[in-house]
């Protein structure tokens, strides 16, 4: 379904704060596969995410979904393939505007938007029912601007609204990072339903390593921005936190070991 | 009460001025500064048609689409080369300001033998009346003209205002407010959020185009100095408009808009009988906008940018 290849980028290049954030990264997932990417801070995960959303243009390789080759896509085009929901609830919502409209916005992800009412009967009651199971009592508030809503009640809203066309690509980007324990919770069981059930293809980065070790059918670890790890079907299943936490310390230790001969070196030479 | 007669029909009229700076400031959240001169490129407009002849409704629309050109030219300034939109605003009106003078090929162009729509109305209202020239209105002696003049404008701007309405609740003017209000979150549902602005300063330009094409057929003449401060007392309308209806709802901001309008011309109105120097009149707009910007926050309320 995607097809990353070779793909790098450098922020701020040729300047100080020069940060190379992705090197030459292969990625290919199969249609209906949810893959979860871990890593710590500055480890690329997240501009792996926005490299496919189209966020901004990669210096090298070539990112195809779908069999059509989208890396000279704009990100508005790339958004009639691909569903998106950010880690900043306020990101991925327009709190002023109602619940119905927000939904009606996403009605038309990649499709004309014409001259016809947003908010039609018809769609009134599709959007009622569709409301209705995220289970959060939110289908008698449709009016109400989306702003007025918690953190837990927006997120899984944009959750719906990124899937309500069936996305060929779902993009989560630690949607839950800035959710308190017992929203993350929610929104995570309705991810997991949603994926499952429309059999979705899924990246979703994430923080927390307990999501990483009990969601997903594939789990890939990066560091300074390449991909280090891929594991997958049974050996994804044995995975446990601990697990995960000893290839960090790893990673950790192996990071220490540079440092620490960085610093032999510059005792000898400088 | 001709002169409240006269304030109110200003008002309306500059109502599609207030309807199209909401859009920008509102909307987009953009200082477009290109509106002092998109007003006056209006006017102009529309004078040189009604002067050759053309008619009047078409050389409304004229206006209109000429608003809409000089709006484009700015988003297009802003979203295809980056230049901050305050800037894009200032080049497009000061290029503006040479357009307008070429347009009219002079300062300032009367309109006392052209038909224009003002004419139309006279026209029509003294047929209707049989030649009376004035009209009794719960006692109040009134000018025919300037009652007919009030009744026809209100007519129009209800008819555009909620025109302006609809076309805020469809699929595409739907994601034009989300453009304004979350670019991030429009692009990932597929907007094309630099064409979105593109779109949403040339309509907001065009109907400031269209308020200087009414304005200069009711005053009788277009000149090139008419837009100066007009974006200040668009935004004056704007505040007085929110500060009557809040902010939420849009069809009451909407209306807002247009009720800050009139109430502004009222104001002013009352402000020059008074015995207000005109001069100082776009130093006490300013000086109004300011307060209404800075006395929210000092009043210890937030209220929404």
């Amino acid at each position: 379904m995607l097809e990353v290849r070779g793909i790098a980028k450098t922020f701020n290049a040729g300047t100080p704060n020069e940060i190379r954030a992705l090197h030459d990264v292969d990625l290919t997932l199969d249609a209906g596969t949810f893959t979860i990417v871990i890593g710590g801070n500055g480890s690329g995960k997240s501009t792996l995410l926005n490299a496919v959303a189209g966020s901004f243009a990669v210096d090298a390789g070539s990112i195809r979904l779908g069999g059509r080759d989208i890396t000279a896509w704009p990100e508005h085009r790339r958004a009639a393939l691909i569903g998106r929901v950010f880690q900043n609830p306020l990101s991925g919502t327009a709190a002023d505007m109602s619940i119905a409209e927000n939904l009606a916005l996403a009605s038309r992800r990649g499709r004309r938007r014409g001259l016809g009412w947003a908010l039609s009967g018809a769609f009134r009651r599709a959007m009622r029912e569709r409301v209705r199971r995220l289970a959060m009592g939110l289908e008698d508030r449709l009016d109400n601007p989306i702003g007025t809503l918690s953190g837990g009640q927006r997120q899984a809203l944009t959750l719906l609204m990124a899937t309500w066309r069936e996305p060929r690509l779902l993009l989560l980007d630690e949607h839950t990072a800035a959710l308190d324990p017992r929203s993350a919770d929610q929104v995570i069981r309705l991810s997991e339903e949603v994926i499952s059930r429309e059999r979705l293809t899924t990246l979703m980065v994430t923080h927390s390593m307990h999501q990483a070790a009990s969601l997903g059918d594939r789990l890939i670890m990066m560091y300074r921005g390449r991909i280090i790890h891929d594991f997958r079907g049974a050996e994804k299943r044995r995975l446990r936190v601990d697990d995960l936490l000893a290839r960090f310390e790893e990673v950790r230790r192996g990071e220490q070991l540079d440092e620490s001969a960085a610093e032999l070196l510059r005792r000898a030479y400088v | 009460m001709t002169l409240v007669v006269g304030a109110w029909t200003i008002g309306l009229i500059l109502s599609f001025l207030a309807l199209g700076v909401f859009i920008s400031f509102r909307i987009f959240h953009f200082p477009d500064i290109t509106v002092d001169g998109s007003i006056t490129l209006g006017a102009s407009l529309a004078a040189v048609l009604l002067i050759a002849g053309t008619n009047p409704l078409l050389a409304s629309a004229a206006a209109f689409c000429g608003g809409l050109a000089a709006g484009a030219t700015t988003g297009v300034l802003h979203t295809k080369f980056r230049i901050n939109p305050l800037l894009s605003g200032i080049l497009v009106m000061t290029a503006l300001y040479s357009v307008n003078l070429h347009v009219m090929g002079q300062s300032n162009v009367p309109l006392l033998s052209a038909v224009t729509l003002t004419s139309d109305v006279e026209r029509i209202a003294s047929a209707l009346l049989d030649g009376r020239t004035t009209l009794d209105v719960a006692g109040w002696e009134l000018p025919a003209r300037d009652a007919a003049l009030l009744v026809v404008t209100f007519g129009t701007v209800v008819l555009l205002v909620a025109a302006v309405y609809a076309f805020f609740r469809t699929n595409l003017g739907t994601a034009m407010r989300a453009t304004g209000e979350n670019p991030q979150m429009s692009q990932a549902l597929g907007v094309n959020v630099g064409n979105m602005t593109i779109a949403g300063l040339a309509l907001a330009n065009g109907l400031v185009a269209l308020a200087g094409a009414l304005l200069a057929q009711y005053q009788g003449f277009a000149d090139v100095q008419m837009g100066i401060g007009m974006v200040v007392w668009g935004l004056a309308s704007v505040i007085i408009g929110e500060t009557l209806v809040g902010t939420q709802q849009l069809g009451l901001v909407i209306g807002g808009a247009v009720m800050g309008s009139v109430l502004f011309r009222l104001l002013v109105a009352i402000a020059l009988r008074a015995g207000l120097d005109p001069n100082d009149l776009k130093l006490l707009t300013a000086a109004f906008v300011f307060a209404a910007l800075i006395l929210p926050g000092l009043l210890g309320r937030r209220v929404r940018a």
